[in-house]
């Protein structure tokens, strides 16, 4: 495997914390702040883009380390594991932007200095996560995700956004510092390093020590809450009292898909899939991933809150991505990695659908959308085409990621699984088709109202989910470049 | 002129402290200049002798020149250095914080006393560090103790002269069971010079008299280190104290309280001292993982911010105590790193709820609102200290923590390694309690009655903030510093 | 049994003393009690010092040409040291009930921690 040692993947880091400085610095003046947003975000999809040619020869990019004191390094090394996350946020931060500044100046929103900063500090840590070249460096900027979100959580400052900070911060930080710091703690003091390494970093000493792998394991997974699975999902739904463009951007891409990227990384790169089928863990994993798949959906039904429907239908699918990895099947591993990107793409959509009727319309429940198919008739297709992909009918991107889990549950010999994916699929119909039959054909009124989606600031927030919901379609007919780096990271 | 530089450290402040009472009001006046140039010298030696410890590894000064062990021995070994370069600075930065803060909270004609006062325990604490001799360890600690009951009297509140006495009748008990400590040791070894007491001592390690003399240090130090179930005097004393009393103390007065404990554990008694009838070692890190949590625990239900940070010196104090349990040589790293981090962020943290009385008369956790906007320096001062102090990562209190928690996983204490990680979630917890409401909170009535405090005051608070987070991006050198004195302690080459 | 008392007992004096002392500082509510008690507790150590010193068949640690062995001086220089001490820690604790009287106008435990404004 070639090494090239190159400067980008610090810049793709920098690039959004640069433009978070400086929106902080041009508070006050709205052009200038959403500008240097909009450069930041190109500048860092440039970057990672740059990189994606050599990355797919299937060379590794490396930064120089700072070592802070022996055994701790900052490192970044991109491989097409990171590359695809870090693409796929770096993307959608794009579209986010330009959402974000429909809705942030339709619905007035105070503080929005603040909100751009810390959004592009968020973009920056994912970055930094996506790259990170050892578990260190990984552990800081998944920290660094969960505190710069922070303040988005909490920006409405109200008594109600508070607390729902509170609980996002117990849950993600009391986690990741008492379980996953403890399985770090372990992992170095057994192999002596802390560097992501294909098939692993416990070499031949790994089976001979299944007590200590297997809390260090449980601890890792224990301590990944940003994968939201049972029993530590509740700060996803908690978090849905942050503005929308922070749920859609944040809570269906950057920070839950941190917490599955980050149990990828520790499936493939610190125990590697050999060392973890030989002793067994994958299996206990995958079942409480099917678990989760089922709760959540189940939950997801009871909520009459659009955004909270969405919030259980992500902690549902993120489980998807744990099944993938647990599975520890080479198409399982695939699945998982496209699904990370699939989901992304859909539930990004289906949030900026929400938020573009809260905007637009003001309603937040599900039992107020009858007929809104009519008066919003862009935005609710939108909505349908990526409900389905999240059903999982062809021909769409969820299609794609639950056949080869399906497929990877089925080389790992465990059919049963299979079960699991169909009852979720009956499920995910069972919340997101009443929905739509709901809006376009349901409610009595047929009185031809103008339709709220007319205006500058009305497509700002309709381009972009139109735009996200091409993609889910296209990502069925073209899915070659993403499943090849797929194949890539999964071979590992 | 240079030799003798381990003896000024002590003499010099020690000069000052007794000049400044007897002099004319003319010099009274200048009394914080005079202590001031006192404490800048002290540092500029201290630097000097670190230096010189780093490159040749020892420094011993023979008092009157007079060889161990019948004279008295200063000795100087990179632990030691480590220690006096913080107290030094430490006081510098306590004194120049002094200057604004200090006429806010003392009558103008105690100003003099107060400084002298602030000098007597910088020399007692350099004594305490620098010397070789047991029995002059003992009276060093008397020197600090008595200068410290003195700065906590001084506090603006009546309640002050009560904490001071409690902080009195304890601080004398302990100083008691130390000088019987020291007797017993004296008996069985027939010296005292801490060297000599090293090499004797094995020969007489299974006698009771030992056992008795070691008990006795260990409790006598406990109390001075404020160890749970020992630490009642703190909490009071730290929170009446005056603020820049309070950032001394809890920075360097804890501070070399342990290291004479480490001191007498690992210089006097050797690694091999293990006595059979009582486990020391389970004993200390029980009790300090007992402390980690209590004293969170505690801190998380005060509301009084000075309160809130004394319970948190108890938690800490247990991090220190702990790695010195472990007793490996990871552990013992991070146990010297967190002394040295401890003390920096402590005393920030202390300056700056110091700023927030002197400023808005606030001293309750919940009287921050909004405070994030009005005293921006302040604040983040105190919020870079706090996470510091909390573990984040990239700040100088994750690199302790980390080695801390290694050393446990590496000795195999599992049961300790959920402590040290739950100790430092609930700091963070109970910080969060002052920082939401600072940041997100609509300001509250308490205005303060400038936008900032006087740049005296802001700048010692806001400089050992940033140094706390500077030593966690480069923590190589604090990391070998420490390493090295650990390895020296535990008798490795 | 006869030896263990008679052959040590200048420990059984000293451990004594230290505890009439230490129960003094526990038990006592007055400020000054507490003081004095803390005064006896430390004098015990003093006397454990110098009983230690005495050697045998030796006499005052004088310069004297009669003398064939002298007690250890070292403990009473030691303890000379550790009184001055004392005295400072007795002057100091004794200004502050001075102090803590004029404030809360009493000099009873009990009392004070009823005056106090933050409890205990």
């Amino acid at each position: 495997m070639t090494e090239i040692i190159t400067f980008k993947p610090l810049f793709a880091v920098l690039a959004s914390l640069a433009a978070g400085i400086m929106v902080s610095l041009s508070g006050g003046r709205p052009a200038l702040r959403e500008a240097w947003t909009f450069a930041g975000a190109a500048v860092k999809f440039a970057v990672i883009a740059s990189m994606l040619p050599a990355v797919m020869t299937g060379a590794q990019l490396l930064t120089p380390g700072l070592t802070l004191f022996p055994g701790m390094e900052l490192r970044f090394r991109v491989d097409a594991l990171g590359l695809i996350f870090a693409g796929m946020a770096s993307f959608l931060w794009i579209l986010t932007s330009v959402y974000s500044v429909g809705y942030v100046r339709k619905l007035g929103e105070e503080k929005q200095t603040r909100f751009f900063a810390c959004f592009a500090l968020t973009l920056s840590a994912a970055a930094g996560l996506a790259f990170a070249a050892n578990l260190f460096t990984a552990f800081i900027f998944y920290e660094l995700i969960t505190l710069a979100t922070w303040p988005l959580v909490a920006h409405k400052e109200t008594k109600e956004a508070l607390s729902g900070g509170r609980i996002y911060l117990v849950y993600l930080l009391g986690t990741s510092v008492t379980f996953m710091l403890a399985a770090i703690l372990i992992s170095y003091n057994a192999a002596g390093t802390l560097d992501f390494r294909p098939g692993g970093i416990f070499g031949a000493m790994g089976p001979g020590h299944k007590v200590l792998l297997g809390a260090a394991f449980a601890l890792f997974i224990a301590g990944t809450a940003k994968a939201a699975i049972m029993p530590f999902h509740s700060w996803l739904p908690a978090a849905m009292v942050a503005p929308t463009p922070v749920s859609a951007l944040l809570h269906a891409v950057a920070v839950v898909k941190a917490g599955v990227f980050l149990i990828l990384k520790v499936v493939l790169h610190v125990f590697g899939t050999d060392l973890l089928s030989e002793l067994g863990f994958g299996l206990p994993l995958a079942w409480i991933a099917a678990f989760t798949i089922l709760a959540a959906s189940v939950m997801a039904l009871r909520q009459d809150n659009l955004k909270l429907r969405l919030a259980y239908s992500t902690v549902s699918q993120l489980s998807y991505v744990v099944l993938g990895a647990a599975l520890l099947s080479h198409s399982s591993i695939k699945g998982a990695i496209f699904h990370m990107a699939a989901h992304a793409f859909a539930k990004i959509t289906l949030f900026f659908s929400a938020g573009a009727i809260y905007a637009l319309e003001r309603k937040t429940k599900v039992s107020e959308l009858a007929g809104i198919g009519r008066r919003m008739p862009l935005t609710m297709t939108a909505f349908s085409i990526c409900a389905l992909s999240m059903i999982g009918t062809p021909p769409l991107a969820g299609f794609i990621s639950k056949w080869y889990i399906g497929l990877g549950a089925v080389e790992a010999g465990q059919p049963v699984f299979l079960a699991v994916i169909g009852a979720s699929a009956l499920l995910n119909a069972a919340y997101f088709l009443p929905i739509i039959y709901q809006a376009f054909w349901g409610g009595g009124e047929t009185a031809a109202v103008e339709s709220p989606e007319k205006g500058p600031l009305a497509m700002l927030l309709v381009i972009p989910l139109l735009l996200t919901a091409g993609i889910t379609l296209g990502l069925f007919f073209f899915p070659g470049l993403l499943l090849e780096l797929a194949e890539l990271a999964a071979k590992g | 002129m240079t030799e003798h530089f381990p003896a000024l450290l002590v003499i010099l402040p020690l000069l000052a402290a007794v000049l400044i009472p007897f002099s004319p009001a003319a010099v009274k006046r200048s009394a914080w200049h005079i202590s001031f140039a006192s404490a800048a010298a002290s540092l500029a030696l201290a630097a000097r002798l670190a230096w010189e410890t780093f490159a040749l590894g020892k420094v011993s000064y023979w008092f009157g020149g007079w060889a161990p062990p019948w004279g008295i021995e200063y000795s100087i070994d990179p632990l030691g250095a480590l220690l006096l370069l913080l107290t030094a600075f430490v006081t510098c930065a306590a004194l120049s914080y002094s200057r604004a803060a200090a006429p806010a909270e003392l009558a103008a004609e105690r100003l003099p006393y107060f400084y002298s006062c602030m000098l007597l325990f910088t020399s007692g604490l350099t004594g305490i560090i620098i010397t070789g001799d047991i029995f002059n360890l003992y009276v060093f600690i008397e020197i600090a103790s008595l200068a410290g009951y003195a700065l906590i009297a001084a506090g603006r509140r009546r309640e002050a002269l009560v904490a001071s006495y409690n902080y009195l009748i304890l601080g004398t008990i302990a100083a008691t069971f130390i000088l019987l400590g020291i007797g017993y040791l004296y008996m069985a070894a027939g010296t005292l010079n801490m060297a000599d007491l090293r090499e004797r001592l094995p020969q007489v390690y299974h006698t009771k008299t030992v056992l008795t003399g070691f008990a006795f240090l260990v409790v006598g130090l406990s109390i001075k280190t404020a160890l749970f179930p020992l630490h009642i005097w703190l909490p009071d004393a730290y929170t009446h104290a005056p603020s820049p009393v309070s950032a001394l103390l809890a920075a360097t007065g804890t501070k070399v309280g342990i290291y004479a404990m480490i001191r007498v554990i690992f210089t006097v008694f050797k690694p091999e001292f293990n006595p059979s009838t009582v486990p020391m070692t389970v004993i200390l890190a029980g009790l300090a993982c007992a402390g980690i949590i209590y004293g969170a625990l505690m801190a998380l239900a005060q509301t009084n911010i000075k309160r809130l940070l004394a319970y948190s010196s108890v938690s800490q104090i247990g991090y220190i105590i702990l790695g010195a349990a472990i007793s490996n040589q990871t552990a013992m790293t991070g146990s010297l790193l967190h002394i040295i981090n401890h003390a920096l962020m402590k005393a920030s943290l202390f300056m700056c709820a110091g700023i927030i009385l002197m400023s808005t008369g606030a001293e309750k956790t919940g009287d921050l609102k909004g405070l994030g906007r009005r005293m921006p320096l302040t604040m983040a001062a105190f919020t870079a200290a706090a996470c510091s102090l909390a573990g984040l990562p990239l700040t100088a209190g994750f690199i302790s923590k980390w080695h801390l928690a290694l050393g446990a996983v590496e000795a195999g204490l599992w049961l300790v390694v959920p402590v040290i990680l739950a100790g430092s979630l609930l700091t963070a917890v109970y910080f969060w309690k002052i920082i939401e409401p600072a940041y997100f909170s609509p300001a509250g009535e308490r205005r303060p009655v400038r936008p900032e405090a006087p740049a005296g005051m802001l700048a010692p608070a806001v400089l050992l903030a940033a140094l706390g987070v500077a030593l966690g991006l480069a923590a190589h050198f604090p990391a070998l510093g420490a390493g090295r004195a650990a390895a020296l302690l535990l008798g490795k080459p | 049994m006869i030896e263990l008392i008679a052959g040590k007992y200048n420990y059984w004096i000293y451990i004594c003393l230290m505890m009439i002392g230490f129960y003094a500082i526990i038990a006592k509510g007055n400020l000054i009690k507490k003081i004095i008690g803390i005064n006896i507790f430390q004098s015990a150590v003093f006397l454990f010092y110098i009983s230690i010193s005495k050697v045998r068949g030796g006499t005052a640690p004088i310069l004297w040409e009669n003398a064939v062995l002298y007690d250890n001086p070292l403990p009473h220089v030691l303890i000379l040291t550790a009184i001055v001490v004392s005295v400072s820690t007795t002057a100091l604790a004794l200004a502050l009930v001075i102090r803590i009287r004029k404030e809360f106008g009493a000099m009873e435990e009990d009392r004070i921690a009823k005056l106090r404004s933050d409890g205990p």
